[in-house]
């Protein structure tokens, strides 16, 4: 058996050189899936880079209406900031729908993210916002777009020593909201069926200015169906324009049958679930709900 | 390989240990602190029966670390009661006889008392949704929920006497 050695660095520097100096290191934030996959034998890392001992990683910033969010922020964490969840409240959302309380109070979006898993909660949500992510790595830092990282499942777009450190949501315009709906059979504690993320700007009139609408759980990742946010540019949202948008989710569908469901049944639900998100968002952006 | 010493709060009595990098906090619990009270149910973090509070936070200590706990302030259930005194959570737990076997009872006390501790007042649905990641495979749960909403009017009555008499 190798040995395994644990590692709480203080800076951002600090763990970049620790990630950069082991191949098999692996980077520790809520735990939720790492050490559950060390105990399965599926990760045998032979060292644990901890970041939540730097401080930025467990921080969320507001500034000038843009938010970053440490990648080691548990998601109850993001709970106590009111602007965020203002801002933002279908990403808040769709963190705070994973697993139980005690899952959340240590899970985060940047691990959420970097396990790839096709039905995670919170990456439809952040594809659905446009939110960047910040990579640091042996040869520097670069941002990229969230639904650039899984490229399939349990894999991402990493290089050997990068890491995510921050999730960067842009200015919420007005008029503007998101939401984040899943099915699964019970109401909590359990994996996508399907996962709608959409977010939402009206202008006074009500007409919708831009859309973005992200899936989970229909294909090998998350994915942004830009389609299915255009069928919704123009309209004051009615029957045809969601029914359009509803055609354009389901045509991006490629999921697979399993235990959770048939590939069939998904694919139907994406769109009776990305019309009812839309129209969550519709009415936060509207100051409704 | 050499051991971690690692340097901690358990129930407020500092506490420190030895243990290797990959070995978890309920490892660490159960074997050398010798606190038993957390369960190993699943290991995986879906049944609830390791909760412990880890900084006032409820988390599974099957998915924490035993070298994360470096510094920190850990409740188990066995700091729940005073001295021979329960908590109400736990009494009214035998009250209403909320528990069969009893495995996951450690998990479900520490984790209605940390609800109570932030909703004093919560509804069936909030009790419901609170206590998700525990389960119970033999009450069927109503005697649970109505064992914590009545802990919870007993806690509220308390605060109330207190308030008056101050």
């Amino acid at each position: 058996m190798t040995t395994l050695t644990y590692h709480a660095p203080r800076t951002r520097e600090e763990a970049v050189a620790l990630l950069a100096a082991d191949p098999t290191a692996k980077v520790l934030s809520g735990g939720t899936d790492l050490i559950v996959q060390m105990r399965g034998g599926r990760a045998a890392p032979t060292a644990i880079v901890d970041i939540k001992n730097v401080s930025a990683m467990m921080s969320v910033l507001g500034n000038d209406g843009r938010y970053s969010i440490g990648a080691a922020m548990p998601c109850t964490g993001m709970l106590r900031d009111e602007g965020l969840c203002k801002a933002w409240p279908g990403v808040v959302e769709a963190a705070n729908l994973i697993g139980s309380v005690q899952v959340r109070n240590r899970a985060t979006m940047g691990g959420n993210l970097c396990n790839a898993s096709p039905a995670a909660d919170s990456i439809p949500a952040l594809i659905a916002a446009g939110a960047t992510v910040l990579i640091v790595g042996p040869s520097g830092i670069r941002e990229v777009p969230v639904e650039q990282v899984p490229v399939a499942p349990g894999k991402t777009s990493l290089t050997a020593g990068e890491f995510v450190v921050e999730i960067r949501l842009p200015v919420r315009p007005a008029r503007s909201s998101d939401a984040y709906l899943r099915s699964i059979p019970r109401t909590e504690m359990d994996i996508a069926v399907v996962g709608a993320g959409v977010s939402i700007t009206l202008d006074e009139a009500g007409t919708c200015t831009a859309a973005r609408v992200a899936l989970g759980a229909v294909a090998p990742t998350a994915i942004l169906v830009p389609e299915a946010g255009a069928a919704l540019v123009g309209s004051k949202l009615d029957g045809a324009a969601m029914d359009a948008m509803a055609a354009a989710v389901r045509a991006a569908c490629r999921p697979i049958d399993d235990k959770r469901g048939t590939a069939e049944y998904r694919t139907a639900m994406a769109g009776v679930l990305a019309k009812r998100t839309a129209l969550i968002a519709a009415a936060r952006a509207k100051g409704e709900a | 390989m050499s051991k971690i010493a690692v340097s901690t709060t358990v129930n407020g009595d500092p506490a420190e240990f030895l243990c290797d990098a990959g070995e978890t906090l309920l490892d660490v619990l159960r074997g050398s602190l010798g606190l038993t009270g957390s369960k190993e149910g699943c290991a995986s973090g879906d049944c609830g029966a390791c909760t412990v509070m880890l900084n006032s936070q409820m988390v599974c200590s099957c998915l924490v670390l035993a070298v994360e706990a470096e510094g920190k302030s850990i409740a188990t259930v066995e700091g729940v009661a005073e001295g021979s005194v329960l908590h109400p959570v736990q009494r009214q737990f035998l009250e209403h006889g909320a528990l069969q076997c009893g495995f996951c009872t450690p998990g479900f006390i520490v984790a209605a008392k940390a609800l109570l501790e932030v909703n004093p007042d919560p509804d069936e649905t909030e009790i419901r949704y609170w206590l998700a990641g525990n389960l119970c495979r033999c009450t069927g749960y109503d005697k649970i929920v109505r064992a914590v909403s009545a802990a919870a009017a007993e806690l509220r009555q308390d605060s109330k006497a207190q308030r008056s008499a101050a």
